[in-house]
């Protein structure tokens, strides 16, 4: 079962959105690359704004 | 989070009182409105603008505070473009760029939850669904290709899980040990695994399926998985299972998989009782659930208990007894939302003659400040206290509040610092009570660990210090709580019978 590549072995993630949860995992030691991760184009007004607000 | 930063720095600068920074939204006018801080140059601020607003000593220290405000933006956004380069922007490019990943963390807006969650599932990954308002659609395609895949797809609105010790999400610090859990709530395992945490015992695995999993529609796919998972593993010695009451065709399914575990299974589901002739042990509230599995890996007998410290509970009623000006309702301003539910099956319980305990509208009220309805366009309370903080201080201007029932939620990921805010909120409605004639009796439990960032100690200090009644879970708050209301209850629920 694919769960055994998880239980009991090293975690290595990959964080999409809020960076936060990136840097809580590295301070723990893990193994973690965030995307920097952006809404598809035209989908919101202020959406760089937001984006910048949001990230963490 | 950043924009909670920009404020709390601001508010830290000489000459600031009060300081906000928040999207332009309708609830955030209201916010601020609510808070004193409305002013004439946001109120067209719509939902694509940012409001800035300052309440200073002077004109000179509001514009110089402003100011700062533009500079700490200015700065994230350089830093943000710098590093920007560096990282990859898909999930895609990210598994080419870490091939042996075996998680994937996601909290991306809804909208766009179930595209990256299902790329995620797609390449092999175990999924960690923190994003809220995913259609039930969407979590049910998910959760049928992660169980076609063996993947595990803890969410959508998974605020907290544990794997191989580590936090995920909204995580309290807590040894690694032998009890493992299946939750579908955030908060639920908070509780359960700060107070197994004080008990002395450890978590294997703490895994997240998600509110919604044992509801008709999505079946329970994901709880019998991770109960086959934490069946199978071998740090795992019992297992406790966290819910809401599971939907019939569910239930039917959560048993069967509880038999076939092989362990020992300590099942609370808030508000359901025990099937007749049913698998595991079933236990009313979280607190309980902790207790029982400590007893049960211990092999020790387990008595329930009202009241961690009985003792303690008789002291302060006295006191609350021979005070001025009893009386009034119940307000319960809740952050964790199976917090704010387990007290409202406790308040239902003890105070169903006097009426019921509504969400709003009845004679007692609870509410839950994370649900959805009060989140849109705003931080949850766990994240930014504010909105919290300023019902609390309403409540001290109604005249009909007699006892205020909340809850504080440590951990990582959270605010640094609730009690602060919190306790100075309620020092003010005590006040504001007081000159009014009244008494208003605090009652809050607090979830966390010694060895959170926050400090648990500290943190229940500080309240006890604004006259909060701290009690060690949400159930016996609210069993308090009650107390505080009709002490004639006491001869009950003091024997032990809550």
């Amino acid at each position: 079962m694919s769960v055994e590549n998880l239980l009991g072995r090293p975690l290595r993630v990959i964080n999409l959105g809020l960076e936060v949860f990136a840097q809580e995992l590295e301070a723990d030691g893990v193994t973690v690359l965030h995307v920097d991760w952006q809404p598809p184009a035209g989908e919101a007004g202020g959406a760089d704004l937001l984006a910048l607000l949001d990230d963490e | 989070m950043v924009l909670m930063r920009i404020a709390g720095e601001l508010r830290g600068r000489p000459g600031v009182r009060e300081a906000a920074a928040l999207m332009g939204t309708a609830a955030n006018h209201e916010l601020l409105a609510s808070a004193g801080l409305s002013a004439p140059p946001v109120r067209d601020a719509t939902a694509g603008d940012l409001m800035l607003v300052v309440d200073a000593e002077s004109e000179a220290a509001a514009d110089a505070a402003i100011e700062a405000a533009h500079g700490l933006l200015d700065t994230r956004r350089r830093l943000r473009e710098e590093s920007g380069r560096m990282l990859p922007r898909t999930l895609e490019s990210a598994v080419r760029r870490l091939p042996d990943a075996n998680l994937a963390t996601i909290s991306v807006p809804g909208a766009y939850a179930k595209l990256e969650a299902m790329t995620a599932l797609r390449r092999g990954l175990h999924v960690f669904l923190f994003s809220d308002n995913v259609p039930l659609a969407d979590e049910i395609a998910l959760k049928r290709v992660a169980t076609e895949k063996g993947l595990l797809c803890m969410g959508p609105d998974c605020g907290t899980g544990y794997l191989n010790g580590v936090g995920l999400g909204f995580a309290n610090v807590v040894p690694r040990g032998r009890i493992g859990c299946v939750s579908a709530s955030g908060t639920g395992l908070q509780a359960v695994a700060s107070r197994l945490a004080s008990l002395g015992e450890g978590i294997s695995h703490g895994i997240g399926v998600g509110g919604r999993d044992l509801s008709a529609e999505v079946g329970g796919v994901m709880t019998a998985l991770a109960l086959q998972t934490l069946g199978a593993d071998r740090s795992t010695e019992l297992i406790v299972v966290i819910s809401k009451p599971p939907a019939p065709a569910a239930l039917a399914r959560l048993e069967a998989a509880i038999g076939v575990t092989g362990k020992p299974v300590v099942v609370c589901c808030l508000g359901a009782s025990a099937p007749a002739g049913g698998a595991g042990r079933w236990v009313a509230s979280l607190e309980d659930a902790a207790e029982a599995a400590t007893a049960e890996v211990r092999g020790t007998p387990w008595v329930r208990r009202a009241f961690s410290d009985a003792e303690d509970v008789r002291k302060w009623l006295s006191r609350i007894e021979s005070g001025p000006r009893r009386g009034g309702t119940l307000l319960g301003l809740f952050v964790g939302g199976t917090l704010a539910h387990e007290a409202r099956l406790v308040l239902d319980a003890w105070l169903g003659q006097a009426g019921p305990v509504a969400a709003a509208g009845g004679r007692h009220r609870i509410l839950d400040l994370g649900a959805d309805e009060y989140t849109v366009g705003r931080p949850h309370p766990m994240l930014d206290p504010i909105q919290r903080d300023a019902r609390v201080r309403e409540a001290g201007r109604e005249p009909g509040v007699g006892v205020l029932l909340l809850d504080l939620v440590l951990g990582r990921g959270t605010h640094p610092d609730p009690a602060r805010s919190l306790a100075a909120a309620v020092a003010e409605a005590r006040a504001a009570a007081t000159g009014a004639g009244r008494e208003l009796t605090v009652v809050a439990s607090v979830i966390g660990t010694a060895g959170d960032p926050q400090g648990l100690r500290g943190q229940i200090v500080t309240l006890e210090a604004a006259g909060v009644h701290v009690l060690p879970g949400s159930a016996q708050a609210a069993r308090f709580a009650a107390l505080a209301l009709e002490p004639t209850l006491a001869p009950r629920l003091l024997e032990g019978r809550g």
